[in-house]
């Protein structure tokens, strides 16, 4: 079963702190949506909410068309799959994954070939009477979302349930869970402050800061067109380099930079084009710097020396310092073919569709999310 | 060789003390066989005859079954008022409950006279009759701090999840207490009952003040006592030792075994 959820307005403190901060969203039935932030933006909070472990301060939840802001977790058509996987340490898988069937009142033998068959959907029809001590991580894991989904909720919420598992099983638990997700068709709701993973699986994202959200979008869009200065940080790295606009012409936008002038095409903003004079910034991924004078329309951003370089396989990470700005430092990515030494000089230049310029002062130079 | 000399000294104080500990307990078994009249040496020989006459005593085997029936149902019910308490403290916000918690432990530092004394006025006051359930009651009183205190100290955070969880697919409360937490904590919850058996097997003041017609075990052996010495309190009192070691070895065997394993 799947239903479409609706947040309005949700508000949570706790005390004096605001955890979450009006917050509306609406996610349609069978979407696979991530909320991603750093530790303490509201995500979990959100996903709680959503749960029935919290109630809002204000603000309504409605999940299939119903309000639930005040229905209690065991009488919601959700489940929650937790991060520590909360199984039952004295019950036999087949007995963990029936139990949201037992306390529905399902007949044993029935109960007991639906729980095989969730265990089979995750890999563990061979091991049902086993008891969780006996299986690993990973498996627990798949325990956990076999027995969240056993009750057939029209929502899953998974809160950071990736979290605890080594990087080779989490890429490979991601794999399964959105195949599992496309199988099962109910709306899955998951948290996570993981960027990678969060692209990986979500339909959309939610990036979240400080109990607001920042940004909405397909993982594309986020990373691509960033609408905040927090969700370009946060979604990877990026150079923020502050600018004034001078004036705007046939769709085309000059502004002013360190690195000299620069003309954009309108389509970088994210939002309307500020008036002459007005401060933006321009976020440059450092993967979108080119050689100059490639095929591409390209903005040129003046020479640079390469302060130093690391070989990451796929590129090479340099910091470059800027001629025309030598008290500021831009990180990019070079070819896997160019061989960068330290003192080179280089044309900088970087293809204009994908600069993003957003109309908000940068908090610092660097938006790394760590 | 100091060294060897050393060794040959630990081995010494370790058969003083071990002697010190177990010879009464010893010598009680051995002469519960004497072959004589007197349990006291020089050992006449061996006999079970004594063993006999304990098991065809109607009295006596009466009070060992009241024994067994006081120890059972008032440890059972110390279990389940000091789960339902340490459930209470340990997942619900309750005013002062430092102070409360104190409270129902405290108990333990009061002895078993003062205890006695205290419910045998409240029940001549209330006029109920002395009887089994009195002594039960009191030793409800003596061992719910110990049952309360076991289970407490193992209810953490990390079984907050799993209740959650239960409560998530759609548990009521009484189901999460009965079906998981229960369950979870049943390790505790088993050592606190085997504990509190062995405590209220032998526990003597209480039984003696709040008992009056039937009588435990205890008591009866106390009754025998005034009358002489005799090799069938020997037997008995090895039944008595015997009992207290069973419980020991289940208590060990059930949850020690069970809680050593990971979760």
């Amino acid at each position: 079963m799947t239903a479409d959820v609706s947040i309005r307005n949700a508000t949570k403190d706790f005390g004096s702190f605001r955890a979450l901060n009006d917050v509306s969203l609406e996610i349609s039935a069978g979407e696979f949506i991530v909320l991603l932030g750093p530790s303490g933006c509201g995500k979990t909070t959100l996903l709680s909410i959503l749960g029935g472990f919290l109630e809002p301060t204000s603000g309504t939840v409605l999940i299939g068309g119903r309000d639930m802001t005040h229905v209690a977790a065991a009488r919601r058509p959700t489940t929650t799959m937790f991060q520590d996987y909360a199984l039952f340490p004295h019950m036999s898988l087949l007995d963990n994954v029936g139990f949201g069937l037992r306390m529905r009142g399902l007949a044993r033998s029935e109960r007991h070939r639906k729980a095989l068959a969730h265990l089979d959907l995750v890999g563990l029809r061979m091991s049902a009477s086993r008891k969780p001590h006996e299986l690993s991580g990973g498996q627990r894991q798949r325990v956990a979302l076999a027995r969240a989904l056993a009750v057939d909720p029209d929502v899953l919420l998974l809160d950071e349930p990736l979290g605890a598992l080594d990087l080779k099983l989490r890429r490979q638990m991601q794999d399964e869970l959105k195949a599992i997700q496309r199988r099962v068709g109910t709306t899955f709701v998951h948290v996570t402050h993981d960027q990678e993973e969060a692209m990986a699986i979500a339909d959309r994202i939610v990036v979240m800061n400080q109990g607001r959200i920042e940004d909405i979008g397909l993982p594309t869009d986020i990373y691509m067109r960033p609408r905040s200065l927090f969700s370009a940080g946060f979604m990877g790295e990026a150079n923020f380099l502050p600018a004034r606009i001078i004036g705007a012409a046939d769709g085309e936008v000059r502004v002013e930079t360190a690195l000299g002038e620069v003309l954009l095409p309108a389509a970088a903003f994210a939002a309307a084009v500020p008036p002459a004079g007005g401060r933006i910034t321009l976020c440059i991924r450092p993967e979108h710097f080119r050689p100059a004078g490639g095929a591409e329309a390209s903005v040129a951003l003046g020479r640079a020396s390469i302060i130093d370089s690391a070989f990451f396989g796929g590129h090479h990470r340099c910091h470059l310092r800027p001629e025309a700005a030598p008290d500021m430092i831009l990180t990019a990515h070079l070819p896997q073919t160019a061989q960068p030494r330290t003192g080179d000089l280089i044309d900088l230049a970087v293809a204009a569709a994908s600069v993003v310029a957003l109309a908000e002062a940068p908090a610092s130079t660097q938006g790394d999310p760590q | 060789m100091p060294r060897q000399l050393q060794t040959a000294f630990a081995i010494l104080y370790a058969g003083v003390l071990y002697g010190f500990i177990f010879l009464p307990v010893v010598v009680l078994v051995l002469f519960s066989f004497q072959d004589g009249t007197l349990p006291v040496p020089p050992l006449h020989g061996l006999t079970l005859h004594w063993y006999g006459e304990i098991f065809a005593d109607r009295k006596l085997m009466a009070a060992l079954g009241n024994s067994l029936l006081v120890a059972v149902i008032s440890s059972a019910v110390a279990c389940l008022l000091g789960f339902l308490a340490a459930y209470a403290f340990a997942r619900y916000r309750l005013p002062a409950s430092n102070l409360q918690r104190a409270l129902i432990v405290a108990p333990m530092t009061v002895s078993t006279l003062i205890i006695a004394l205290g419910l045998l006025s409240v029940f001549s006051r209330l006029d109920i009759q002395l009887s089994l359930w009195t002594v039960g009651a009191g030793h409800v009183v003596i061992n719910l701090p110990l049952c309360f205190a076991i289970i407490y100290a193992s209810m953490g955070a990390h079984q907050i999840n799993i209740e959650r969880a239960a409560r998530d697919l759609g548990a009521r409360d009484w189901q999460v207490m009965l079906l998981v937490t229960a369950p979870m904590l049943m390790p505790s919850i088993l050592a606190a009952f085997f504990l509190s058996v062995t405590f209220s097997w032998d526990e003597f003041i209480i039984a003696f003040l709040l008992s009056r017609f039937d009588v435990t075990l205890p008591v009866e052996i106390w009754s025998m006592l005034r009358s002489g010495l005799d090799p069938k309190t020997n037997a008995i009192g090895s039944v008595v030792f015997l009992m207290s070691v069973v419980l020991l070895f289940m208590l060990e065997l059930i949850v020690l075994r069970k809680s050593g394993k990971p979760s």
